[in-house]
């Protein structure tokens, strides 16, 4: 038997357990895989959970009556808007948005109670800076509960009968669309027409700390070996490169969904973001991603000298990654040459792939665009491993 | 039939080089190890013995040369040149956080040895080391990471040993075992390229080399190098040993002077002229001098100070 050695599973199976071994020895390895994603969790965490309150909120007010009065009142002790200044017009809160010196601009259209009365169901229109979602969100999410309460509140007596509609299963958040409502608030969010909210970025999270600690580790997996003289060894012995490359990795798939799922349980129960698709899909996609970074991190340990040059290499390729991949700036609104390099990045996919699943439950036909790029991206990434693995210590 | 076994050599190489950036560290090396041959690899610090094992086992790629181990193309065979010799590195290079056992188990499975387990335990008790399975590899002292790392490249029961210093740091009795042993396995047909700094070991091997700076300067058995260098040897003894020395060195006829405790040995290739100076010298201020045996000390001792002009010398 000449030539190329077949790929054997005892061999392989002799690395995954040396692996293991050692990662359970190594405490500061293993206290950073559980330590990065709470800290992380708890940086990032806390911009999520200040929910901000107390925002600068212009009124431009055509009628007066007890029910707008009412409307502004529970909008004020909802906490979530301040009612700093009265405006003449509709065009005046547009320049006191555009100047920044409001967040929400509440227009009360001429004849609002009248058209109420006859049941011709008015409309409010709140316009929101929404330049920065995460700050706008939580308040305009609270906005229809405001409205509801209004109507449950004033709509009493001889008037019960116009509240036709408001929903009566106060649990639901989408009962109030349900029926037609004696009035609505209509929100115009300015200078951000993307949809992100501020639970895009518990999911966004995620793709950073696996990319962050699977490059990281795997990258430092083979040129520590080289650092510590037991490559040699290892070289020596009949293992091909393709057991020890995949060996070394298999640990960190499982470190992947350790913290895949660290981050998943802070996101439900801690920042109560809400969870519309099958955990199966969430974990599926995590550990297509997770063997994506895997082959990054494999590739960027065959190709360094020393484990400084694997942790350089691992930065260098970080950074792109928080830039270009949706999690920063909306991908859309790049320029054509940073979603080019977006587009080659398994984040941007990831991205995609786990808020669609998580936010808006997709299955495997809205997945597949991007499922593919991601294995492709891992099979091209491991066989670059392979070929640039050295097989020898010139 | 293997082609090993055909050509009746385990090692068979010529003509190696290598060059680490510019720098000519290995130099048209031919080396032949025969079946069952003990071969001590000797030379100063530096000289290229590790290079040459590396190059050997298809650890390094040599710039130019061919040459055969166990019969497998060094070139293109490095698989099955891994499969069936046993390297053991000149620095440790087990895993200090994988316990004794641990690493005798990853080396047993890297080779699918049948029987792993009962291999392993077998290893570990003719190591002594059963009571200390469970003990880190980075906790051993460095005698016992020596041995350890003996044990576990001859696991696999390689039909070629290439063992770098194994026994560097090994205690005298450790080493003499060691021997004994491989002198056994040699009498079983194993092949064993051993490097070495110690004399009584290069005198316990069938056959010798020596490389100084890259070149091979002598290779064959020790009598055939001894011969080689044609050094008749003069053993003196006497006071003031220290001021002699100073003196012969003067003189024409005398190639190297060292000292081994009380006894000064003194070399040279023109016997006659030697001894006459001897006489002068020595026998004149009351010392004893008498004509011994060159041995193999006196001669590498000589190789290391005549490497350049004795450059193309090759026996
Ligand atoms: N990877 C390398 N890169 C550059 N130079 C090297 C490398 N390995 C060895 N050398 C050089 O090659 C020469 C021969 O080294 P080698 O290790 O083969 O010597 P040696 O005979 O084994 O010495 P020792 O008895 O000290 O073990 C030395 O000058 C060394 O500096
Ligand atoms: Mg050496």
């Amino acid at each position: 038997m000449k030539g190329r050695q077949r790929f054997s599973a005892a061999r392989w199976w002799a690395v995954v357990l040396k692996e293991f071994t050692q990662l359970k020895r190594d405490r500061l390895t293993f206290a950073m895989i559980v330590g990065i994603p709470i800290m992380q969790m708890a940086l990032f965490g806390f911009a999520i959970n200040t929910v901000p309150r107390h925002l600068d909120t212009g009124i431009v007010s055509a009628d007066e009556s007890n029910v707008t009065r009412s409307f502004i009142e529970a909008m004020q002790n909802s906490s979530y808007f301040k009612i700093v200044k009265r405006l003449p017009n509709e065009q005046a809160g547009r320049e006191a948005l555009a100047r920044g010196q409001l967040m929400f601009v509440v227009n009360i259209p001429a004849g609002f109670t009248r058209q109420l009365l006859r049941r011709e169901h008015p409309s409010i229109l709140i316009e929101a800076d929404a330049t920065d979602p995460t700050t706008t969100g939580s308040a305009l999410a609270a906005v229809n509960g405001i409205a509801q309460s209004v109507v449950q509140r004033e709509l009493t007596g001889p008037l019960a009968g116009l509240q036709a509609g408001a929903p009566n299963d106060r649990s639901s958040s989408l009962g109030w669309e349900a029926g037609p409502a004696p009035f609505s608030v209509s929100v115009h969010q300015l200078y951000n027409p993307d949809e992100i909210t501020q639970y895009n970025v518990v999911p966004g999270l995620m793709g950073m700390i696996l990319t962050l600690t699977m490059v990281m580790m795997t990258g430092l997996a083979i040129t520590r070996e080289r650092e510590r003289g037991t490559m040699e060894n290892l070289l020596a012995m009949p293992a091909t490169p393709l057991e020890v490359m995949t060996g070394k990795l298999v640990p960190y798939v499982g470190i992947g969904l350790i913290q895949a799922s660290i981050i998943l349980l802070a996101a439900r129960y801690v920042f109560f973001v809400p969870f519309f698709g099958n955990i199966g899909a969430v974990y599926l996609a995590a550990l297509l991603f997770i063997a994506a970074n895997l082959t990054v991190g494999i590739t960027f340990s065959s190709l360094a000298r020393n484990q400084l040059q694997a942790v350089q290499l691992a930065i260098f390729y970080f950074l792109p990654n928080i830039v270009l991949s949706g999690f920063m700036f909306p991908f859309k609104g790049m320029p054509g040459w940073a979603q080019v390099i977006g587009n080659v990045l398994p984040l941007t996919y990831f991205n995609r792939l786990i808020r669609g699943i998580l936010l808006k439950g997709n299955g495997w036909a809205d997945s597949w665009p991007s499922v593919w790029p991601l294995m492709l991206f891992t099979v091209v990434l491991m066989g670059v491993a392979v070929i640039t693995y050295r097989r020898t210590l010139d | 039939m293997t082609p090993a076994a055909q050509s009746g050599f385990a090692i068979d190489v010529q003509g190696l080089n290598k060059r680490f950036d510019g720098k000519h560290v290995v130099k048209d090396v031919s080396l032949r190890v025969r079946r069952g041959e003990i071969f001590g690899f000797l030379g100063p610090n530096g000289s290229g013995k590790t290079t040459t094992i590396r190059m050997m086992c298809g650890l390094l790629k040599p710039d130019s040369g061919t040459g055969t181990c166990l019969g497998y193309d060094i070139l293109r065979d490095s698989a099955e040149i891994k499969r069936s010799v046993g390297y053991m590195t000149q620095s440790f290079s087990f895993w200090n956080d994988l316990t004794i056992a641990e690493n005798l188990d990853f080396v047993a499975r890297m080779y699918q040895i049948p029987g792993r387990r009962q291999a392993v335990e077998r290893s570990l008790a003719t190591l002594g080391m059963t009571s200390r399975a469970r003990q880190l590899a980075g906790e051993l002292s460095g005698g016992w990471k020596q041995r350890m790392a003996l044990a576990a490249c001859m696991l696999h029961s390689p039909q070629l040993l290439l063992l770098d210093e194994p026994t560097a740091g090994v205690d005298p009795r450790a080493r003499r075992d060691f021997w004994d042993e491989l002198q056994t396995l040699a009498a079983g047909g194993i092949s064993v390229l051993v490097s070495t700094h110690y004399m009584d070991e290069a005198v316990r091997c069938h056959k010798l080399a020596y490389i100084s700076a890259g070149t091979l300067l002598a290779q064959g058995t020790a009598e055939e190098i001894i011969e080689g260098q044609h050094l008749s040897t003069w053993a003196i003894r006497g006071d003031r040993l220290a001021e002699l020395q100073e003196e012969l060195r003067k003189k024409a006829a005398v190639a190297q002077t060292v000292t081994f405790g009380e006894v000064l040995h003194v070399s040279g290739t023109n016997a006659e002229l030697l001894e006459r100076e001897i006489e002068q010298t020595v026998v004149s201020s009351g010392r004893r001098a008498e004509k011994i045996d060159t041995d193999l000390e006196d001669v590498f001792i000589y190789l290391m100070g005549h490497a350049e002009s004795n450059a193309g010398g090759n026996a």
